[in-house]
């Protein structure tokens, strides 16, 4: 009898290990300890940059744990990572204190621009980083929760889920568009100043937030692989596959599905969380449909249903996106359209599918070419 | 009601925009039991399952289960977990995983999410499934895509997942369709085998395969049963030999 597939291979592991070392210590020894002008030197604006692309590639691996495995496409997972940006930045602007521009100690300067007289009850405690990162869990995991419940109690799936979490980040933009509903309306939350007392704008401290990007990144992968390595994961391919198949075998679809839906929003809400010291600012755009559609894109780059493709392919088209805004902005989104008609059509499997991940090879030599 | 009765269906009635799929349909099965159910196209027999594990619920009528348990109130997992297992008419495995994950996915087993994502399979548990795979000839196919296989091995997988749910109920939907008649042969063996031990219902198109069997028929027609009793008693009925056997053999 064969060893079911267990979470990671000796090779899995070597490999994980490498990343990881390079990632978290490599890349800020190659900033803080090489001088500048050195060839060896890092740019001190790449780290924030490395740093978005990690927090990219959290959202993205959360989005394959619910679409490569459960077969739940999410159009709306933009929304949990902006939630966790919105939680992480209330606590942001409460640091700020009295430095404002209109030196109120309670107030934030916009709200005191709209003339209002104390903090509203729902930014009560985000002065508290412990609060605040229980909020930047909890929102987006709450809502995942109410939201899965609702849809997967009434079985929507397909591609009405898509829609029904396309709407929700639509609905919740345009609220936070709002000014009256108190989160900065259109220019949303910024000029922040330190985060746990370190200024934002350091450079030791973009190195820290960089690092805490990579680590999470790391985090997120392994619960994410134990997860699919587990037989959970095996109940959740066999949901995507033939979900009604699974009921008769008396597996509750909607608890498993709840399940994963509520970790991967939990996931994004992290991610978006340290996002948004490293670009400084969070508004309503980040809630934009197309936000959540890029996302996808990122996984079905990179491979649906692999976790790593899904990292790699948020940090291939990001890294592209960089660069082609910069050299010929009006391309882009040719080159994003052209790339998802590429992958779909001749790369169903995405770069995963080029490449042999060793988890694939151990389970293709088991398989025999095609019988029958 | 008899303590004998494991499966009772009392005046079923389904309707889909009009058209009665089930018409005040009244079944017992005792425990135990070996029983197929044969009639033409739309007689109501897949629905007739449909209702059994909750898929379908009807307009009228109830399903007793172990005599005090009505299906009708229930969802298709709390169906499952009281121990009735169904087998497709289209095999459905799970084409993605492999043939002993298949089988370990349909181990009797906690079936809550989290008693899930931490489950280990037992010795006791391996020892099971190996002994499924023995039962339905798949040894040495274990670590192959379900996918991989040919239609027939699917079935056999699908039966083999039953096995190993330990169902006392066992409704098997066309179980010989798209098999040779060897395998058809080894189905009739296993199936036999398994009754006594458990209720098995049987839907099956294949007269052959039916008097294989021996065992009590039920005729559907048209959403309620039409006659009952041994192959040759419904054989020579002469309604059924109207509706049924007199169109398939002309």
């Amino acid at each position: 009898m064969t060893p079911l597939r267990s979470m990671l291979g000796p090779k899995g592991w070597a490999a994980f290990v490498a990343v990881a070392v390079v990632l978290a210590i490599g890349v800020p020894l190659l900033n803080l300890a090489a001088p500048p002008g050195s060839a060896l030197h890092l740019p001190d604006y790449l780290v924030p940059l490395l740093g978005k692309y990690a927090c990219y590639a959290i959202l993205a691996i959360a989005l394959d744990l619910v679409w490569g495995y459960a077969g739940i496409l999410s159009l709306g997972h933009g929304a949990f990572f902006a939630l966790g940006g919105y939680c992480m930045g209330m606590y942001l602007m409460r640091q700020i204190a009295d430095r404002g521009v209109y030196k109120n100690a309670m107030l934030p300067d916009f709200m005191v621009f709209l003339n209002w007289k104390e903090l509203p009850w729902y930014w009560w405690g985000f002065d508290q980083f412990p609060f605040a990162l229980l909020m930047v869990m909890l929102i987006p995991g709450l809502l995942a929760l109410v939201v899965g419940w609702f849809a997967f109690r009434s079985r929507v799936s397909g591609v009405y889920i898509s829609i029904v979490t396309q709407a929700l980040t639509f609905a919740l933009m345009l609220s936070f568009f709002r000014n009256d509903m108190g989160f900065g309306g259109n220019n949303g939350l910024t000029d922040f100043k330190d985060l746990l007392g370190w200024n934002v704008q350091a450079r030791e401290t973009r190195v820290g937030l960089y690092v805490a990007s990579v680590v999470l990144l790391g985090l997120a992968y392994l619960v994410c692989r134990f997860i699919v390595a587990s037989k959970l994961g095996r109940v959740l391919v066999a949901v995507r596959d033939a979900e009604s198949r699974v009921r008769f075998l008396g597996y509750s679809v909607t608890g498993a599905k709840l399940f994963v839906f509520t970790l991967s929003a939990v996931l994004a809400g992290l991610a978006g969380a340290l996002y948004v010291p490293q670009v400084g600012i969070i508004n309503p755009s980040e809630f934009s449909p197309a936000n959540s559609i890029e996302a996808a894109i990122w996984v079905a780059v990179g491979g649906r249903g692999t976790l790593v493709g899904a990292a790699a392919g948020a940090l291939l088209v990001n890294a592209a996106k960089t660069y082609l805004t910069g050299a010929a902005p009006e391309i882009w989104l040719f080159f994003l359209g052209a790339l998802f008609i590429v992958v779909t059509l001749i790369m169903p499997r995405g770069i995963a599918g080029l490449v042999q991940w060793p988890s694939f090879a151990r389970r293709r030599r088991t398989v025999p070419a095609a019988a029958e | 009601m008899d303590a004998g009765v494991h499966l009772y269906l009392n005046g079923v009635s389904v309707s889909f925009d009009g058209f009665k799929a089930l018409n005040n349909l009244s079944l017992a099965v005792d425990r135990g039991e070996l029983r197929t159910v044969i009639g033409p196209n739309g007689a109501g027999k897949t629905t007739m399952m449909d209702v059994i594990t909750g898929k379908t619920r009807p307009d009228f009528g109830e399903a007793f289960f172990n005599g005090e348990i009505d299906l009708t109130r229930l969802d298709e997992s709390a169906i499952a977990n009281l121990g009735i297992g169904r087998k497709f008419q289209k095999p459905t495995v799970f084409e993605t995983l492999t043939v002993e994950e298949n089988l370990e996915l349909a181990l009797k087993s906690r079936r809550g999410t989290f008693a899930t994502l931490f489950a280990q399979l037992s010795g006791e548990q391996r020892d099971r499934i190996g002994w499924a795979l023995r039962t339905v000839g798949l040894v040495g196919r274990e670590a192959e895509l379900a996918g991989a296989l040919s239609h027939g091995q699917k079935q056999w997988l699908e039966i083999g997942m039953l096995l190993v749910q330990d169902s006392q109920l066992l409704l098997l939907d066309e179980p010989v369709a798209g098999m040779t008649d060897r395998e058809t042969a080894a189905t009739a063996e296993l199936i036999l085998s398994l009754a006594g031990e458990r209720t098995v219902v049987v839907v099956e198109h294949d007269m052959e395969f039916v008097r294989a069997l021996g065992a009590r028929v039920t005729v559907l027609h048209e959403g309620a049963v039409l006659a009952e009793g041994s192959i040759d008693f419904v054989q020579n009925d002469e309604r059924v030999i109207e509706v049924y056997l007199g169109r398939a053999h002309a």
